[in-house]
């Protein structure tokens, strides 16, 4: 256990170094200097070595990456070019909104998922079995951000039931305060996450029935109800840890198209408004953050699994 | 063999590999997974739509003759379905069902272009991968790892703000993430054919490693490869709606249906539903009719699996 942990975490650092090179590249791919892509094409030369010089420019390129690097490690994402704030700042302010949004309907759609996948594996190819499948298939093959637009078309401008935009508080108080605006981005993402999973567990639940353990279940006498209830639902319960950490990036960019969809001011709803603007800080900090924060998702979930699941740990 | 010319000590080795005498039951396993797929009805729901959609945009312009470069209309602006524009027309006056037709035709082509352009980068690099092991592995899979580790949309919409999209630009965009699946998924079958019979007889004989991996592993890969390759069509359709619904796709006057989608949504208050749906509905549809083929062709393979 303890060396698989080991190994598992050396492998996540490696995968993090190689997040930040990515983005130290992408930052290099705008054509053009940096500089004369920020200060304009009518930039002198001496305006570009001063910036060069106060960024670091004028190093050669590892000298630089080790800058870069360096100041991610001390959590420095950068200045955003347009709005006189750190990309540090932006992201603490407006992080825990995303975590309202995207943990929510997170918990929602395994709360869905899970019965519906074990429903399925029990009456496998009956009518529940098939409407679950083409239901989940169907919002499977749906964009996001349509979902979200024929929801608003429905609830908001149809039924006037809820508003149409997501609450625009720029603290959590004040959005939970206007917490109607929150229940269509919820379901939204709630509805692209059970797509996600609905299939996953369908089959896992499935595999799991044709496990050993069960038939001992069953053979000791043990209830249909119990079997279910002890067997099949606490092993349901634990793939759900992989199909999370799995599904992360999966995750993370349907939040990001959700905020844009329903103009929430998180942090997903800053990259698509600094991508609008050419703040290129802001939207490589942001990819540096996602990317960082799946590598730890993935971690944290395989350490989940070995805990939850003791076959792991004896390998 | 024709496509090298020369021969070589490897051409000698085929008949004498193991899977030599499939030549007859090669071709009746290919059948077995031909019927299972036609069998499967929603494989041919989802070839057939496929065809209807690839024929409505590519055909269906030239009998259905609109208007689609300078119709700049305000007058004709956001109205609602008619005799004359069985769909409606959008804000700048444009019919939507002509519309429909030609903005399909970049989401297919880019759709297919992403899909071959992915998945060749990504066979190559799995199946090097895979033979090679070691230290060429260790790194060549790490790189996989780091670029999917980064949700992949961020990735697009920081390149297309950077980057001016073309058509090109963006189908080099969307590959440079997409080939990162089948990277994996025939890397790892890799890993179990380059230990047979018949890959060792050629090494054996000389054959060169080049010459195993693109003559031997990559075509024992073909299912797994024509599965994913369907997949990708799919997602890439996706997210290009996606794309360009948030503004990041191909700039005017290129259309397409999330571009069509991103027009619309800004008028959905006032009740013109023919801005959302109607490209909503063709998007779904075509992705649904890709996932569907891609869905059957599993399954038709894995029977050929099963009954060798």
């Amino acid at each position: 256990m303890t060396g698989y942990l080991i190994r598992r975490v050396l492998q996540a650092i490696v995968v993090v170094i190689g997040v930040t090179i990515i983005a130290f590249i992408l930052q290099h791919a705008i054509p053009g200097s940096l500089a004369r892509s920020i200060i304009g094409p009518r930039a002198t030369q001496v305006e570009i070595d001063a910036f060069n010089r106060q960024y670091g420019l004028d190093h050669p390129v590892y000298v630089q990456y080790l800058y870069f690097f360096w100041q991610l490690l001390h959590g420095n994402l950068g200045e955003s070019y347009k709005l006189n704030q750190s990309v540090d700042s932006i992201i603490i302010h407006e992080i825990p909104k995303d975590l309202l949004l995207v943990g929510t309907s997170l918990v929602l759609s395994v709360l869905i998922a899970v019965p519906i996948g074990i429903a399925q594996a029990v009456k496998r190819n009956k009518p529940v079995d098939h409407v679950a499948t083409g239901t989940s298939f169907f919002l499977y093959s749906m964009p996001s951000f349509w979902l979200g637009i024929i929801l608003i078309d429905f609830f908001a401008i149809t039924l006037h039931v809820l508003p149409p935009e997501a609450p625009q508080g720029a603290t959590i108080t004040q959005v939970l305060a206007d917490w109607q605006g929150l229940i269509l981005p919820i379901a939204t993402l709630t509805l692209v996450n059970f797509a996600l999973f609905s299939r996953y567990m369908r089959s896992s639940a499935i595999e799991t029935l044709a496990q050993d353990y069960i038939r001992t279940a069953r053979a000791k006498g043990l209830s249909e109800r119990a079997v279910r209830a002890r067997h099949l639902l606490r092993n349901s319960l634990i793939s759900i840890a992989t199909l999370v950490g799995l599904s992360l990036p999966a995750i993370i960019t349907a939040g990001l198209v959700t905020e844009a969809v329903f103009n929430f001011p998180a942090t997903g709803y800053q990259f698509f408004l600094a991508a609008q603007n050419n703040d290129y800080p802001i939207e490589l900090g942001i990819t540096v953050l996602v990317g960082v924060a799946t590598v730890v998702g993935n971690l944290l979930a395989d350490i989940a699994y070995a805990v939850l699941d003791p076959r792991v740990r004896y390998n | 063999m024709a496509v090298i010319g020369i021969p070589d000590i490897g051409d000698v080795a085929e008949p004498l590999a193991p899977e030599g005498g499939q030549a007859t039951s090669g071709g009746s396993a290919w059948r077995i997974v031909l019927r299972t797929f036609v069998e499967n009805r929603l494989a041919v729901i989802g070839i057939g739509l496929v065809v209807l959609v690839t024929l409505f945009c590519f055909v269906g312009p030239l009998i259905y003759h609109t208007n689609q470069v300078l119709a700049v209309n305000l007058l004709g602006a956001n109205k609602p379905p008619s005799a004359s524009h069985p769909l409606g027309t959008d804000p700048n006056g444009f019919d939507i069902l002509g519309r429909l037709m030609v903005g399909g035709q970049s989401s297919l082509e880019i759709g297919f272009a992403v899909g071959i352009v992915a998945t060749t980068i990504g066979v190559l690099w799995g199946a090097i991968s895979g033979f090679f092991g070691g230290i060429v592995d260790a790194v060549m899979m790490r790189i996989v790892d780091v670029l999917l580790a980064i949700p992949a949309l961020f990735i697009f919409i920081y390149l297309a703000t950077v980057i001016r999209p073309t058509i090109g630009i963006l189908i080099g965009i969307l590959s440079l993430i997409g080939w990162l699946g089948p990277a994996r998924l025939v890397r790892g079958e890799t890993l179990s054919l380059r230990t047979r019979e018949y890959v060792q007889a050629v090494r054996v004989m000389g054959g060169r490693s080049w010459r195993v991996v693109l003559r031997h592993i990559v075509p024992n890969t073909i299912g797994t490869i024509v599965v994913n390759a369907t997949f990708q069509i799919a997602d890439a359709i996706l997210v290009l709606a996606t794309l360009s619904f948030l503004g990041f796709g191909l700039p005017p006057p290129a259309v397409n249906w999330g571009g069509m989608l991103s027009n619309g949504v800004s008028y959905s208050a006032d009740g013109y539903w023919w801005l959302i749906y109607p490209a909503g509905i063709m998007i779904i549809l075509t992705v649904i009719a890709f996932n569907f083929i891609g869905d059957a062709l599993r399954d038709a393979l894995e029977v050929r699996l099963q009954q060798r």
